[in-house]
């Protein structure tokens, strides 16, 4: 049941096309590193016997575009949310761009947990802050 | 239920990509398993050093600069270099190594070096008794179960006609899964015959034994174009789903892709 879900690679396609957009209009073609700091689990543990819900804050990924960090929330060993704590913000462009795609991605992210996937076989699984701060919470999550 | 069964996942960037490891069993998160993995990542980042075509003092740019011979080079590349005899011969000189570059031929392992260095790399993970693994080199997939009575790993099939979605799942207990393409990186494979840019494929993914093999085999296949899945049927244990530039989608008969559940 509890399946990793790294396939959210698949999440990740959109904001690497995201961040591929960049790529094709800064000129460098240096490859990203992203590096995930590791964060404390920021747990938010709801009150009663119910199954609480708890977020788990990834490690931020330094992006050469900026920082990533993704936060996902858990409930009964599901997750039920994710959200982009930080995107790289640089200019008009960029807040828009992710506007629209940080809320697919975080859709994504539940949808591919649902598929019961453990991992992605694919030609775009490339660089991604996303998706290394995405991991990064999901370790945290056990999950 | 494996659902009780303890799993831990770790990911890096090496090589310019996000390389994962999943493992399950019992003792997933002990310091055995986290030891394996670093072990894992120190050697992709070795492997990295010696044959990246982006650093200046990798022996592989040094061979291109002319500063270094081949036959001064070390032992992994040695052994890189037997490889790709024997991957141009096995493909019909679909996959070389050597590429057409200006006016003459640059030698750029990348396309062998990427498979060939997680197969290599998962020994550490094969030597851990009743652990399940899973790693994932920038897309490029290598798994075994050393449980007996193990789950198969499930291996998304990434839809190169639609960003985030999935064709199809892979289950498998070992072996290899490894797809090529052009869909984000550009147009990086090129025929290695004439330096043209191959245009009747968008992706190939090729299943079997090895990911060394299944990566050459995969990346042959797509610079083969039309008809790359009739052409991988010669190659005895490997099996390929192809997804042409029209949107069709071609497989080998034997290959089992499960829906989505």
């Amino acid at each position: 049941m509890r399946r990793i879900v790294t396939a959210l690679a698949t999440t990740a396609t959109a904001l690497v096309l995201l961040f591929s957009y960049h790529t094709s209009t800064g000129g460098s073609n240096t490859t990203t590193a992203a590096v995930v700091r590791p964060v404390t689990p920021v747990a938010t543990t709801g009150a009663g016997p119910a199954p609480a819900a708890a977020t788990f804050t990834g490690g931020v990924a330094q992006t050469r575009w900026g920082p990533v960090q993704v936060a996902l929330t858990v409930a009964g060993g599901r997750i039920t949310a994710a959200h982009a704590v930080q995107v790289p913000s640089g200019n008009q462009r960029d807040d828009e761009i992710n506007a629209v795609a940080v809320p697919i991605l975080n859709h994504e992210v539940v949808a591919a947990q649902r598929a019961q996937i453990d991992t992605v076989s694919g030609a775009t699984v490339t660089s991604d802050g996303y998706l290394a701060s995405l991991q990064s919470a999901i370790d945290q999550a056990h999950l | 239920m494996s659902a009780e069964l303890p799993r831990a996942g770790f990911v890096e960037q090496i090589m310019g990509l996000p390389v994962s490891v999943h493992v399950r069993g019992q003792g997933a998160r002990g310091a055995d398993v986290a030891a394996a993995v670093e072990q894992v990542f120190a050697e992709l980042r070795e492997v990295d050093a010696l044959f990246s075509t982006y650093k200046p003092g990798s022996e592989v740019s040094r061979i291109n600069a002319g500063t270094l011979a081949p036959a001064d080079a070390g032992p992994l590349l040695h052994e890189v270099f037997a490889l790709s005899v024997i991957a141009r011969e096995r493909t019909g000189g679909l996959f070389d190594v050597n590429l057409p570059a200006g006016d003459g031929r640059t030698y750029d392992p990348s396309g062998l070096v990427k498979g060939w260095a997680a197969d290599r790399a998962a020994r550490h993970l094969v030597a851990l008794d009743d652990l399940d693994f899973c790693l994932n080199a920038g897309g490029d997939v290598v798994m075994g179960c050393g449980r007996p009575d193990a789950e198969p790993w499930r291996t998304g099939i990434e839809d190169p006609r639609e960003g985030g979605t999935l064709i199809g799942v892979i289950e498998r207990r070992d072996g290899a899964v490894a797809t090529s393409g052009t869909a984000a990186r550009g147009a990086h494979l090129v025929d290695p015959r004439d330096g043209t840019l191959p245009h009747a494929l968008l992706s190939v993914t090729v299943v079997g034994p090895s990911l060394t093999w299944a990566d050459v085999l995969a990346t042959a296949a797509f610079v083969r174009g039309e008809d790359a899945v009739d052409w991988l049927r010669g190659q005895v244990g490997y099996e390929a789903l192809a997804v042409h530039a029209d949107g069709r989608v071609s497989r080998t008969p034997s290959l089992l892709v499960h829906d989505l559940a």
